[in-house]
């Protein structure tokens, strides 16, 4: 009985991590990390309808299948999601806000001058905060301190004919694209995490950084991923 | 009853009591109803093992941490993310891992070149583009993969004026990567058999929030 449902569970499991694998290949397409609970799917940086604040915005394993059942697409302990922050643009983090989840909630560190740049990372839980972590029907959004948190199934934002942008970089669509396209993204979901701040928390960045708005005293963002090493 | 019989009966008692307690023990030690374990071994041993996320707690059978050893660790970068769709459109197979791994700081380094290659396999007579880049720039743009957010004004990735100030929800990105890498100066280019400069899908296929926190919900 149990072995039975066990197996059960390993076969659906499998049917759909090999449905994410043949549709997906992550908006990055990166061999080794499509599909798993680290590959990062998008990266949004805009800001807020309240003109004070940002919105950062990290999508992960990018075109779940709707109605997959949540134990499929769940945020992974050993993951820390990380939002980058460069004021001086030497194009290495000065300011970071770091995100892993434990039991029922993901936790929130930062922002905080970050003390280590590079591949490698420890948690600083020196300023923490949580939000409970959301599913389809039950939505949970925490403010603490100016800023919002959340994490939880979402919509994929993203939209691109990715099938027929692989047909004709495959030789296979020599017209290119059709219009109207077919949207690879619709229906699906991804795993995202959203914070919105007071652009004051992060500091002041330096101009002379777009070319094309050379003025604009502009920040440089990036996401990661990491994965528990020891 | 005699003495023996007596006798007798304490003894199958004994046996049947023993055999009760042991299948009893077993059953706890093992799980509780509800199939969850109620004690695993592993929480005293000294060690952090199995979903442990400290040294004989945390996880999702030890009792809680402490905040510290709670999120103890070192953690490696597997996957980097600032503007979207680089690895696909710019990188090469069997270097997309790589830029995965690499820090902005070092990208352009590896990539510029590897990029700047990319983009005259993708459109063989590529001069410049409506950004005024040729090659060179275009690469070193795209190689420094972070993403320019303004500290003030409007977030627009690109609407013709606005250019690179962040990225938000519900902008076609993939038609102006696609414009800066097959348009040519004029954005007229590769507008027709073959048709690369936008992909007819100019908008997601529901809705965003005007709220936190912005996303659509779920399917």
């Amino acid at each position: 009985m149990i072995k039975s449902k066990l197996f059960a569970r390993i076969s659906s499991v499998g049917l759909v991590i090999l449905a994410i694998v043949l549709m997906s290949g992550d908006h990055n397409d990166a061999p080794t990390l499509t599909g798993t609970s680290a590959d990062i799917a998008d990266f949004y940086a805009f800001e807020a309808p309240d003109s004070d604040n940002l919105v950062l915005i990290m999508n992960l394993q990018g075109l779940i299948p709707a109605g997959a059942p949540t134990e499929f697409a769940e945020f992974d302990e050993h993951v820390l999601m990380e939002f980058n922050i460069d004021l001086n643009n030497d194009l290495k983090e000065d300011v970071l806000i770091q995100a892993i989840k434990r039991r029922d909630s993901m936790f929130f560190f930062g922002p905080f001058p970050t003390l280590e740049t590079g591949l490698e990372s420890t948690i600083n839980t020196d300023i923490m905060h949580k939000v409970k972590i959301s599913s389809k029907d039950d939505v949970h959004i925490s403010e603490e301190d100016g800023m919002k948190f959340f994490a939880g199934p979402r919509d994929d934002s993203f939209f691109f004919d990715r099938i027929q942008f692989d047909m004709y970089m495959a030789g296979n669509a020599n017209g290119g694209f059709t219009d109207p396209g077919i949207d690879t993204y619709a229906g699906k979901n991804t795993l995202s995490i959203v914070v919105e701040l007071p652009k004051s928390m992060l500091g002041t960045p330096v101009a002379n950084v777009n070319p094309f708005a050379p003025n604009t005293p502009t920040y440089n963002m990036w996401v990661e991923t990491k994965r528990k090493i020891q | 009853m005699n003495y023996q019989g007596i006798m007798n009966n304490i003894k199958y008692f004994k046996i049947v009591s023993l055999v009760c307690i042991s299948v009893l023990l077993v059953q706890c030690y093992n799980e509780d109803k509800f199939g969850t374990p109620i004690f695993q071994e592993r929480c005293f041993d000294g060690i952090q093992n199995g979903d442990e996320t400290g040294i004989d707690c945390g996880g999702s059978e030890c009792k809680p941490c402490s905040v510290e050893s709670e999120f103890a660790g070192t953690y490696r970068q597997v996957d980097q993310m600032g503007r979207p769709a680089v690895n696909l459109l710019l990188n090469v197979e069997g270097r997309r891992d790589s830029l995965n791994l690499t820090v902005p700081s070092k990208m352009h380094a590896k990539f510029q070149q590897v990029f700047k290659n990319k983009i005259m396999i993708l459109d063989t007579t590529y001069t410049t583009n409506v950004l005024g880049l040729d090659a060179e720039a275009l690469a070193t743009l795209f190689s420094k993969d972070v993403l320019w957010v303004a500290e003030n004004g409007p977030t627009n990735y690109y609407n013709g004026s606005t250019i690179m100030t962040g990225r938000a929800l519900g902008e076609d990105v993939m038609d102006a990567n696609l414009l800066w890498i097959f348009g040519g100066p004029g954005g007229t280019k590769n507008n027709n058999d073959p048709l690369l400069i936008q992909d007819g899908v100019p908008t997601n296929d529901v809705p965003f929030l005007n709220t936190f926190p912005y996303l659509a919900p779920p399917f």
